[in-house]
This record gives structure tokens, sequence and C-alpha cells, in this order.
């Protein structure tokens, strides 16, 4: 099962097809060039006017860069890290001498290959480098992030009303007390597993529905559930515990503090290279606000962050009186994860 | 003679496992379920007319909280004793314990329940006043005001409440299609709903979403004063002297807006 676990996090190369990879990565090279031409410059004009004619020059090589380590990119995380390192600042060394002759000859001025391709291995080395520590510095980050999911995810309210929910049924129904139980000790070992693996999302799902079957035995017919879930991949692939936190949202917000019954409905689908979830529920504005959500919420935003960047969105709003909640994450797979 | 017992929560396994735990019990203490709520207002309409003598009542219910429903049956004449129910609330069990009110945790054991009930059936319902602090303790205000009759409890949503006014006794409570008097301090009523009253007299609270306007008074012999011009209401309501700087403020304020 892939996963960004502790160990992985120093040998792996930064994923070339990430946005967020791109965007850093755009960014820096064009920084440094600033700082170049303010360091080799004496006022700010002329800094400014030498940024600009060394972007025309450099802007067409970045692209060039990025463009060949994104068609790379599968390739090249095939490759044990310090091979890795190593090609992708040869590439980029080699790249950059082409080009630079490439301009000379066009231009017919001076070519400079060798310093051209010193300046782009030592800025790919130092981008490693970089990515190495960001890399680093947020597996810490994901150790809390899997504490406050814990926190955030055991609502206490939902626990003893569950086991006071099992404990009727045990004289009357005990086969359907020894399955609710059943139920409940798979939710809770999804919640104490390892938040920095990802499941597959036939897993959450299976998730989804133990957990509405107990929601189900305490609320009765006041909670009706839809599930739309035939285009739903059940091989993508998502950081644990994304869904459930949305569905348990669904039914505290929208069920419990209503007397007549009310429909949610979780949808998941796949459109092309994106995977939609959308969950909704009913709105309640009588009643004392049931705080809580926000921080369930959060914690969501930032692990589908810490796991897909800037390429994961997700959105809540209410639309017809309804409250909607979508994510949208890449679709990924552990076939195309290994190819 | 079996002690007469109503059961309110929301989750129909609760109510199914209380009754069990109350069979369980029978040979300590002889009890009679003489009804059952499924959520805060169904409690208020079926409680009084009920005759139970405890009331086991889950806090978390939708319509109504738990704690706003004992607010509104203390009012009952020989009321019953409550005993609440809660799953985990760890702020309303410290509340509990500082007023002296009785509670259960979930999932509830068959012992401690028959010492609540005995305890109850000894003892009284609780006070208003105790739940009144319990409320506050928990910065929990109420959503309806209670007329109790004979064996009623008229319920006022306080969101439909124009202004509530101290005469005598009792304070008017006026909302657009109807009065009614309630016999609650006019202080307490100002501090619990502090964000939806303002004060415009010695005398009168009124909601701050049905001021439209002010008025000048008639001329007479008097110095000039002020009126409340109200949503839905022709009265118009005087504003005190002491009042008017502050209301004056709060008008330009919503015209801002």
């Amino acid at each position: 099962m892939p996963s960004i676990r502790q160990n992985a996090f120093s040998d792996l190369l930064p994923d070339f097809r990430n946005l967020g990879v791109i965007a850093r990565l755009l960014v820096a090279v064009n920084a440094v060039a600033l700082v170049a031409a303010i360091y080799a410059t004496q006022t700010l004009r002329a800094a400014l006017e030498r940024f600009i004619e060394d972007a025309a020059f450099l802007e067409p090589l970045l692209f060039l860069e990025v463009t060949v380590l994104f068609t790379a990119s599968r390739l090249l995380g095939r490759l044990p890290y310090v091979i890795g390192c190593s090609t992708v600042i040869t590439v980029a060394a080699v790249l950059a001498a082409f080009y630079d002759a490439g301009v000379a000859s066009v231009l017919h001025s001076q070519p400079a290959t060798l310093r051209s391709a010193f300046f782009a291995a030592a800025i790919a080395a130092g981008l490693l480098g970089y990515f190495r520590l960001l890399v680093k510095a947020f597996s810490p980050a994901l150790a809390e992030a899997r504490l406050q999911a814990l926190q955030s995810r055991i609502r206490p309210h939902f626990l003893f009303n569950s086991i006071n929910a099992v404990l009727a049924l045990i004289r009357r129904d005990p086969k359907r007390a020894e399955r609710t139980l059943e139920d409940l000790a798979d939710l809770f070992r999804s919640l104490v597993s390892d938040a920095r693996r990802f499941v597959r999302l036939s897993d959450e799902i299976a998730l989804l529905e133990r957990y509405a079957e107990i929601e189900q035995l305490r609320l009765g017919e006041r909670l009706r559930i839809t599930w739309e879930l035939d285009a739903a991949p059940s091989d993508a692939l998502l950081p644990p515990l994304v869904l459930q936190p949305l569905l348990e949202n669904a039914v505290y917000h929208g069920i419990e503090p209503a007397t007549e019954a009310g429909d949610v409905l979780v949808r998941i689908e796949r459109r092309g290279d994106r995977v939609l979830a959308r969950i909704e529920n009913p709105v309640h504005d009588a009643g004392p606000e049931r705080v809580g959500n926000r921080m369930a919420m959060d914690n969501i935003r930032e692990r589908l962050a810490l796991f897909f960047d800037a390429e994961a969105r997700m959105e809540a709003r209410i639309e017809a009186g309804r409250y909607c909640v979508e994510i949208e994450i890449p679709y990924l797979t552990q076939a195309r994860r290994a190819a | 003679m079996s002690l007469r017992i109503f059961i309110a929560d929301d989750e129909a396994p609760a109510r199914e496992r209380l009754k069990e735990l109350l069979q369980d019990i029978a040979d300590e203490l002889a009890t009679e379920v003489v009804g059952e709520a499924r959520h805060g207002l169904e409690a208020i309409e079926l409680v009084p007319k009920s005759g139970a003598q405890v009331l086991l009542l889950d806090i978390e219910m939708p319509g109504m909280r738990g704690l706003e429903v004992a607010r509104h049956l203390a009012g009952l004449d020989g009321g019953p004793a409550v005993v609440f129910v809660t799953a985990h609330d760890k702020h309303a069990v410290e509340a509990f314990e500082l007023n002296a009110l009785d509670y259960l945790l979930k999932p509830v054991r068959a012992q401690r329940l028959a010492a609540a009930l005995k305890r109850a059936a000894a003892g009284q319902a609780p006070r208003s006043e105790q739940l009144a602090a319990q409320s506050a303790h928990l910065s929990e205000s109420r959503e309806y005001l209670s007329v109790t009759e004979r064996h009623r409890i008229v319920l006022v949503p306080v969101r439909d409440i124009v202004f509530l006014r101290a005469e005598q006794k009792y304070v008017t409570l006026r909302t657009k299609g109807r009065t009614h008097l309630i016999e609650e301090p006019l202080i307490a009523l100002e501090r619990e709903f502090a964000k939806r009253f303002v004060r415009i007299h010695r005398n009168c609270l009124v909601a701050r979403e049905a001021i439209r306007g002010f008025e000048r008074a008639a001329p007479s012999h008097d110095e000039p004063h002020w009126l409340v011009v109200l949503d839905g209401i022709d009265e118009r309501l005087p504003v005190s002297r002491r009042q008017w700087p502050m209301l004056r403020e709060l008008v330009s304020d919503k015209s801002l807006r």
C-alpha cells in the first residue's frame, strides 16, 4: 500500500506533476534570478531591467525543464533517491547547455554553455534540498494532524449513545447487537490506524456504511440516507477518515436537531482525472448552534493539503436550503502511483 | 403503589433500555411508565396530563433541549421530579453538581437508576431558580416563554415577542397577535435575552428587530419625548429620557446597515 510514511519521507523525489511543486519551482528560480540581478547592479532600476532581460532568457528554459520533469516524473519516481537526484541535476544541466547553445546560435552571440549548465545544476541541487527539507518539516505536522484527527473524531456523544443503543439490543436482538459491536470496532480501528497512509475508496465507503448502520439504529426512521455510489471508482486512493467525519457532521447538524425525518445524500463519482464526493443535509436554523463543525472541517482540509498539496479542493455552502460539502481530489490509484 | 414515570428521549433504543432497567429493578422499586416523548416539545405537551411523578429527561433532544423542558415544567402545580439523563456533557454535569440537580450518565446502570428514582420520589420537583441558575451557568437562553394553565403549558416563541412590559405583579408579553401574562421578573428576562431585547423604559423591553423607528410625542405642557414605532403593532411605547441616547445610537446603526 502506498503511503507517505516516515522512512519514505527523505527518500522520495518531489512529484513534478504536482501543482504545488511546480509553483514552488517557478517562484524559487525567478527569486534566485531577481536576487542575482540586484546583486550584480547598482540601482533598483538597473536591477529590474537586468531581471527582465534575464527572465527573457530564463523563462523558456524554465518551462522546458518543467515540461521534461513533468513528463519524466513517473520514470524518475522509480529510481532510487540518490540516482534520481543525480538524474534531475544532470537533466537540468544538459538542457541548460543545449538551450544556451541554441540561443547563442540564433542570436549570433557568444555561447556560455558551461556556465549555464553549472548554474542550472546548482539551482536544481538547491531546490532538491529544499523539497527534502519541506517534506521533513511536514512529517511532524502529519503526526500532529493524526492526533487531531483522533481527538476530533471521537465524539463522546456518538460513542456513549451507540453503546447505549447496543445495550438496548442485547436482549431483544442479540444478532443485531453483535453486528453493531463489530461495526463499532471497525470504526474505532480506522480511527486509531495510521493517518499517514492512503486508503482505498472502497474501504472508506465500507466504513461510511458501517457508521450509517449504527446511526440508523439510534435514529431509526428519522435518518434517511440516499447513496449515489455507482460512479465511484473503488480503486481511488484518499487519506483515511475524510468522508466519515463529513457524514457524521451531516447527521449531527442535519438530522439530530430535527423533530422530523430528514434526508442525507452521499454521492461519490469520478469525473475524468478527478474524484468528486458530495454530502448534503438539511439545514436547521432553530435551536442552539451545535459547535464542533469547524474543527472537523479544518482538520480535513489540512490533511487533504498534506496529501495532495494544491490539487485538492473542499467547499461547503448552502444550496436551496441544504448544507452541501464537496471534496474534489485527483484520481490516484495504486497502479498509477506504482507505474 | 408504583411510582409513575415519564421517559423523554429522542432515541428509541435509549427509551427501550430505560424500560428494561425499570423492569430489572421492579423488585426493589415498583414503577409504571405512564408516558414517553420523542422530543422536547412533545414532552411539554404530554407530561402535564400524564400524572407522572418522576420525569427521566434526556438533555440532548431536538425540538427543545432537556433543560428548557424542565424550566417550563417547573411552573406546573404538582409537576414531576426531574432526573436528567445525559450521554457525556461535561459542562452540564458540572453545573448539575453545582445546582444540586439529579442526573444519570448514559449508559445508565440499574443501581444508579434505582437510587435516583428513590431520591426523586422522596423529594420535590426542581425549583425554577435552580434550573435558571443551571441555564445561566451553561449560558443557554430559552427559545420559548411559557404560560402555565391548569393542565397545560402554552409556549410562546421568544422570537415572536415584540415587547415585554412590567405592570404591578406581572409582566405583559406581547406578540403581534396576542397578549399573555407571565410571572417572571423583568430584570431576569433582560439578563437572559440581552441579545434580543433592549430596554426602552424602566418597565419595558422591546425586541431590537421590531423597532421600526421613533416618533416625537405630541407637544404638551411637558418636555417633548419620544415614542417607539413597532413592526406589526399600532401601540406606541414611550422611551424614557435615560434610555434615549443609547436607543438613538442603536437606530443610527440600524439605518446605516
